[in-house]
């Protein structure tokens, strides 16, 4: 009984944290049409980033801020020098960002070397709540909280804000959006830098959860590419659902077929291609 | 009506130049490293015929190669043969050809790249974390070489030779099939899929069969690469080994016979040298892709002309009438 409860609240944890990283994937495949092979890259980079802060004895939510802060500052850079440059040809992008994951990788592995770094849980987050007869563990339930914050600010803002406005207009039809007067550019490059801080957001939280180590950035870039297919590309309620569903399907699948867990996580994924290729909440591919 | 066609008298020239390289190379390293190449010259080839000619561009099949590499090295490691080995690993790495292109088919253009991705990365979970069935991280050790007909391929002048058989058998069928109405009916799903159609053509099934060729090709470059290198690991199915090849057909340019091959040179020639002096071979490979893509996405060999009639014009400050595009629009 208390296995199945750990694991289930280990499920949600990594639930929500998967939300915060495949919320900003999905934004950017809807709007700019490309899979950002860069967004594991990301999450790595701003863990990294996070455990130098924190070794530093900085606040751990002042870490992962500026960690935050940082990647959007590197985004941004990179939307508009580099791929701004192969605007229209999605391919190339597409390529592009596989290109600089391998160098970000190896400038990782450079600097931080190949040793997993593990922070400690932050002291006013450790321990557990105690409701009945059962022990909660307070740092997963504040990833959740977190994560259902960040999911309610990101749809206000897409749902009721001009911003926001401005952004389904460019995900539905980016052409006729630019004719309007919509600045389409300047949204992507928004867009990708606000992915890109959820991104290193998310690493810095999973950090004293997961560890950083190399080769973290293409172990959560499938999974965040998984959610996406299941919830549908540019559907922030579809990248919910299905970081869930992941978050639980991993959690349980690793503690019942072990071997085989890494596959079983692919499944949902299959037969949502096969059924029902748009994703779960997700419109046609145009 | 001569014989000697300019053409003709190259393909002759690279063939005795190939034919005769243990000679002049002397050194067995030198001789490896051509095996290299014309193994991943394979690989690569059989990667542009989706890539170049079908216009969907895969980055999971290291995974279909390794299949054929494990399949093997598995039934080697339970006692088999190898020609019964090699059959049937060549079997195994269509079928799974078939399921790769059954699933990736149900997207085009991105949808395919990431449906692609995922699988690869499915194989490599399996290889990896299967461990009771493929070793796991450990890999499988592949004892000795085959020979067939008596002659054994264990000296590094033999195996380059049964590379090179293979390789040229590779680029025969290359330089047939591209010619032959199904390969113009390739190019015509990639160019126009909607008018193919309408024509009358069974797309789908035209991209089916192109899956199943190229993975056929991979499947045999896996098979040389067990034997080359008599081991296999899940690295192989890693999606940096996939990104190395297609970089390889990329470089080189699409859609061409002799650009993946040119790209495979490059890129193990310079996996060779950079990892002899430094260690970061990804980081380089990294930074080979973006300028690539960056700078000339046709390929390395059409990408450098190109830059340098333009710095050409540039410098000599002739640029009067702009030449108009004669690439052809999509």
């Amino acid at each position: 009984m208390n296995l199945w409860l750990t694991l289930a609240v280990n499920s949600i944890s990594l639930g929500g944290l998967l939300f915060l990283l495949s919320a900003g994937f999905s934004l950017i495949f809807g709007l700019m049409r490309i899979p950002n092979l860069l967004h594991g890259s990301f999450f790595m980079l701003g863990a990294y980033l996070g455990v130098s802060a924190l070794n530093w004895h900085i606040n751990f939510w002042v870490a992962a801020l500026l960690s935050a802060l940082a990647m959007t500052l590197i985004g941004g850079l990179i939307e508009r020098f580099l791929l701004r440059r192969l605007a229209g040809q999605e391919l190339a992008q597409v390529l592009l960002t596989l290109g600089l994951s391998f160098i970000v990788a190896d400038v990782c592995l450079m600097i931080w070397t190949g040793d997993p770094w593990q922070p400690a849980t932050p002291e006013h987050l450790r321990g557990a709540v105690q409701v009945g007869t059962l022990f909660f563990p307070i740092y997963r339930l504040v990833i959740l909280a977190v994560a259902i914050v960040i999911a309610i600010g990101l749809w206000l803002m897409i749902d009721w804000t001009r911003l926001g406005a401005m952004i389904r207009a460019g995900v539905d039809d980016a052409p006729i959006a630019r004719v309007v007067g919509i600045k389409v550019s300047q949204l992507f490059t928004l867009i990708f830098s606000l992915g890109a801080a959820l991104a290193a957001f998310a690493g810095v939280m999973g950090a004293p959860y997961l560890s950083v180590y190399p080769g973290l950035d293409f172990e959560m870039l499938p999974l965040a590419l998984i959610v996406v297919i299941l919830g549908g590309t540019g559907s922030l309620l579809g990248a919910l659902v299905g970081s869930f569903l992941i978050g639980f399907l991993y959690n349980f699948g690793q503690a019942m077929f072990p071997d085989l867990a890494y596959v079983i996580l692919f499944l949902p994924m299959l037969l949502v291609l096969v059924l029902r290729p748009q994703g779960l909440f997700g419109r046609a591919m145009p | 009506m001569s014989f000697l066609t300019p053409q003709r008298a190259a393909i002759a020239a690279a063939l005795l130049l190939l034919v005769t390289l243990p000679i002049w190379v002397g050194n067995p390293y030198y001789i490896n490293v051509a095996s290299q190449i014309l193994f991943f010259a394979v690989f690569a080839l059989g990667l542009n015929v989706i890539v170049g000619y079908g216009g969907l561009v895969s980055l999971g099949h290291a995974g279909l190669a390794a299949i054929a590499g494990y399949t093997a090295a598995l039934m080697l490691a339970a006692g088999h043969g190898h020609f019964i080995s090699d059959f049937a690993a060549i079997l195994v790495t269509l079928a799974a050809s078939a399921v790769f292109a059954v699933l990736s088919l149900r997207g085009t253009g991105i949808g395919f790249l990431m449906i692609t991705l995922a699988i690869g990365q499915i194989i490599w979970g399996i290889l990896y974390r299967w461990s009771s069935l493929t070793n796991g991280d450990n890999g499988v050790n592949v004892s000795g070489r085959p020979a067939p007909f008596g002659i054994s391929l264990a000296s590094a002048d033999s195996f380059y030779y049964a590379t090179l058989l293979v390789f040229l058998a590779a680029v025969a069928t290359m330089a047939v099939f591209f010619r032959s109405p199904f390969g113009a009916s390739l190019r015509g799903t990639r160019d126009q899929a909607r008018r193919m159609t309408a024509l009358g053509y069974n797309v789908w099934l035209i991209r089916f069969l192109a899956i199943l060729i190229s993975g056929f090709w991979s499947g045999v470059a896996g098979l040389l690469f067990i034997y080359y290198n008599q081991f296999i690991s899940p690295q192989v199915a890693t999606l940096t080994a996939s990104a190395e090849v297609l970089l390889m057909v990329i470089s080189g340019g699409t859609a061409t016979l002799l650009g993946p091959i040119a790209g495979a040179a490059i890129v193990v020639i310079m996996k060779n040298v950079v990892s002899a002096y430094i260690v970061r071979w990804n980081l380089v490979l990294g930074v080979i892709f973006v300028l690539i893509i960056t700078f000339m996405p046709e390929g390395l060999v059409p990408g450098s002309v190109r830059l340098w009639r333009t710095a050409w014009r540039k410098l000599s400050r002739r640029d009067g009438v702009i030449p108009a595009k004669t690439e052809p629009t999509p």
